[in-house]
Formats: C-alpha cells, structure tokens, sequence
C-alpha cells in the first residue's frame, strides 16, 4: 500500500472494506485478504488519532526580515 | 478727443484684466471655501495627470468642479456621469481662463452611504468578472492538519478563534499570520499574509479575518486587492468577519463563509472531530466484524487454507494490538470501554480458531475442487497455478476462489508432479 495515503483516503478505503465485510456474504479468504488491508488502514488512522497535541505559532519577523516561527504566548485566558 | 476716450478718461477706477480677476478671485475665495454643493455629475472625465474632472449641474445651472488626484482617496466609490452627490470644497478662480471652479476634498453620494456605494460597486464588479463564482471554490479540507488564521495577534477574532480549536480538539496545529484588520495599510498586510502563506505552504486551510466592527472598521475586507488576493490563494480560505450581519466582499469571493471567527474555527474543527470518530467506528467495525465472519464461517473453511488462515490471523492479532493502543491513547476514553470489549471478543474468536487442529478440521471437512473456467478437477498443487479461478464444493454448497499462494507440503504430496 501507499504509505503516503491521506487520512481521508484512509478512512474512504477503510469504509468499503467495513461495509463488505458487515455484508457478510462473504467467502473467509476473501475476508481475511481485505481485513488485512483494513488492518493496515486502521493502523494509518489510529496513528492520527493518538496524536493530540496542539501547538500554536505566529509567524514572525527575524532580525534579518526573515520568516520566524515562533510559539504563540499570549491570549492565554484560561 | 472722442467721446469714448473721454467717458474712459472721466473714470477714477480702471482696472487691468488681471486686477479685476484677482478681486473676483479674492471675492469668491473668501466667501466660498467652505462651502457644500448638492448636484449631478455630467461630462466627467479623467485627465492624463490623475486629476477628474466634471460639470456638477442642476435643473438650472452648472458649475465645473475639479477633484484633484490627491483628494481621491477620501472618495472610496466610483463616479459616473449622471451620479447625483454632494460635495464639500472651495471656490476657486482660474485667472488665466477666467473661469471659477469648485475644488473638491468631500464627496458622497447622494441617498447612501459612500463605503455603501463603494461596496456595491465593486461587488457589481467582481461579480460580472466571476470572483464569485462556485465553481472556482476549492473544497475546504475535511482533515486539516495545520490552520493558517490571518488576524490581529491581540483581537477578539484570534481569541474566539483559539477557544474554540481549543475546547473542540486539541490534535491540531495553528499557525497565525498576524496583520493590521483596519486603518492605513491593513489591506496591503493582509494581502501580503496570503501570499507569504501560500509560498510557506504549511496550512491546509486559511481562516481571514476580524471581529465585528462598523463599516469603516471592516472596510479592509471590502478592498479590491483583499479579494483578488483570496480569490488567487491556492490555500482554501475560510472568510470570518465580523458578526452576523456583516457582510463584506471578502465573505463573497472566499471559498467558504463564516458568519463569525468562532463560528470558522467550528466549521474547521467540526469535520475533523467528526472524521475521527467516524474512524474510531470504523475501526471497532474492522475488528467486531471479522471475529463474527471468522466465527460464523471456520467450520466451513476449505481444507487447504486452515494453516494460511491461522497464520495470517496471528499475525493480524499482532498488527491488531499495535492498533488498539494507538486508539487507547486517543482522546476519548468513553471509545476504550468499547475497545476492550472487542480485543475480548476478537482474542476469544482467535483462541476459539487456534483449539482447531487442522486435523480435525480436514476430518471433518469435505471439499471437491476443481479448476474454472474448464470445470476440471484439481487433485495436486501441480494441477493449478497462482491466479487460477478454482470451484470447491462442500456438502452445503459451492465456494469460487482465486489461488493467491500455492504451498506444497513434501509430507503429504499425494501426486507426484
């Protein structure tokens, strides 16, 4: 597969596989061939899913007009 | 001497040409330099140097009035002849003409506002380019990963805007190009954030705007350049101004359009939450539905792929646990009571799968295999290549399936090739 698949490819391949399989009219091997390649999908998600950081930058500028990413410190109300 | 000499001669006061003018001049000046002047425009033309001018006139007179290059500013809209307004400016004497003329430094329409003018204007105009159109819309990502927002680093919109991301999701990366969102300038900021942000090319959407504020306040979001700059991002654009009913150019020509930035920052956050849910559901749905398959159908599973099967499933189960985890520390903890619930389950079905020799299952199973299309039938490993079509028929009915590995077994090789 694909290791540069999107998310949202990810999810529309893991949707069909889903859906075939809850069909259930549907011979073992078959089903074992396509999990497999759900499992694979799953894995792509669930990597996304765990990631729960959230940053907050501002683009600045340097001391040589450059571009600056800095993190963002204010409005921090709560 | 003529009588007209003398007449002339009998006069104490002669004034030159250039005197006469100049006391007129003074006069009128003097008088008039501050003066409103309420008419329509007619023969209004531009001249080389920038500086407009037209014929203000009435139903009874005319008056030729001037709006100089510099004095432009002050006047957002475009004139046209037949245009009724008002000016504001002085009365001036151009001596070598002899001709008087309004100087103008003010001007409104008559009826509306002039930034109302202005604003229908120029949407009239980008209208009729096709700035508006739909099918120039790109289709704002449903999984952004990182979300540019161009506003003022110390406003309402930027503090919505970080409330929201913050209580809906927290998986998300923000990055804020900061502008001016009024006064001198603003304009030229934001269009230049656009362009910065479409060469760094680090945000999947773009969120642009300000809180809410008077016409004047917002007017950056009404100026050509702002929209011609949002209609040329390759960066989908969500527009945010203001407050409900503010609407600016900007809203029309963006992709797509917020009524507030609080409620933008919804619209971005919203699909992804919604995404990962739907994949955490997704992939409950993987795993709860192959341990039923695995359970309603490995009875009837073929002879020759009993091991293949087991295999493939240890390693599943392997893949499977790598998974689970992921999800485990994934935001929701109410989504792991359900996680539990379906690795019991799965690891039953796969113990449940294990505790079947293949023997017994060969035993018990009962298959004749033959190869498609010719129907023929198989009675080695050498008797089919990977690819082929094949036909097994049990005691309940028929199974098709295609060869994906063939694996001869030297114990048990009941042919020889």
């Amino acid at each position: 597969m694909n290791p540069s698949i999107t998310f949202e490819e990810a999810i529309t391949r893991l949707e069909e596989i889903v859906k075939e399989l809850e069909n259930g009219d549907i011979e073992i091997e078959k089903a074992l061939t396509i999990f497999e390649e759900g499992t694979r999908l799953a894995k792509i998600c669930a990597k996304k899913l765990a990631h729960v950081e959230r940053r907050v930058e501002i683009l600045k500028k340097g001391e040589k007009g450059e571009d600056v990413l800095e993190l963002f410190q204010g409005l921090e109300e709560d | 001497m003529d009588i007209t000499s003398g007449l002339v001669t009998a006069q104490k006061n002669i004034y030159s040409v250039f005197e006469i003018t100049k006391k007129i001049k003074n006069l009128l000046e003097e008088n008039f330099h501050d003066v409103w002047v309420r008419g329509e425009i007619s023969n209004l033309r531009t001249a080389a140097s920038g500086h407009i001018y037209f014929t203000l006139k009435d139903e009874a007179a005319v008056i030729k009035a001037v709006l100089f290059r510099g004095y432009q500013k002050a006047v957002p809209f475009d004139l046209a002849d037949g245009m009724k307004v008002i000016v504001h400016g002085n009365i001036d004497v151009f001596e070598k003409r002899g001709e008087y003329q309004i100087i103008i430094d003010l001007m409104e329409p008559e009826g509306i506002g002039a930034l109302q003018l202005a604003f229908e204007q120029l949407k009239e105009k980008l209208q009729k380019e096709g700035l508006f159109d739909e099918s120039h819309k790109k289709k704002i990502p449903a999984f952004p990963d990182t979300i540019g927002v161009i506003t003022s680093p110390t406003g309402a919109a930027l503090r919505d805007i970080l409330h929201v991301i913050g209580r809906r999701y927290k998986g998300i990366r923000i990055v804020i190009y900061p502008v001016l969102v009024q006064g001198e300038g603003a304009a030229e900021e934001i269009v230049e954030a656009i362009g910065i942000a479409n060469r760094r090319r680090e945000v999947d959407v773009l969120l642009v705007g300000r809180g809410g504020g008077s016409i004047e306040d917002l007017w950056a979001f009404n100026e050509e350049i702002v929209a011609r700059a949002i209609y040329d991002s390759g960066i989908p654009i969500i527009s945010a101004v203001g407050h409900e009913i503010d609407y600016t150019i900007s809203d029309l020509v963006a992709d797509l359009r917020a009524p507030t930035p609080s409620a933008a920052a919804e619209l971005v956050v919203k699909n992804k939450v919604e995404l990962l849910k739907w994949s955490k559901e997704l992939i409950i749905r993987l795993f709860t539905t192959i341990d039923r398959i695995v359970a309603q159908k490995k009875e009837r599973a073929s002879f020759y792929s009993v091991d293949v099967l087991l295999h493939r499933l240890e390693v599943l189960l392997n893949q499977k646990n790598l998974i689970l985890d992921d999800l485990t520390r994934s935001l929701y903890s109410c989504i792991e009571a359900v996680i539990i619930r379906v690795r019991g389950r799965f690891e039953k079905t796969v113990g449940q799968l294990n505790a079947l020799s293949p023997l017994n299952t060969l035993a018990r199973g009962f298959a004749i295999i033959s190869r498609l299309p010719e129907d023929t039938p198989v009675f080695s490993t050498t008797d089919v290549n990977t690819g082929d079509e094949i036909k097994s028929r049990l005691k309940d009915g028929l199974l098709f399936s295609r060869i994906h590995q063939i694996k001869k077994l030297p114990s048990n090789g009941d042919k020889k090739p």
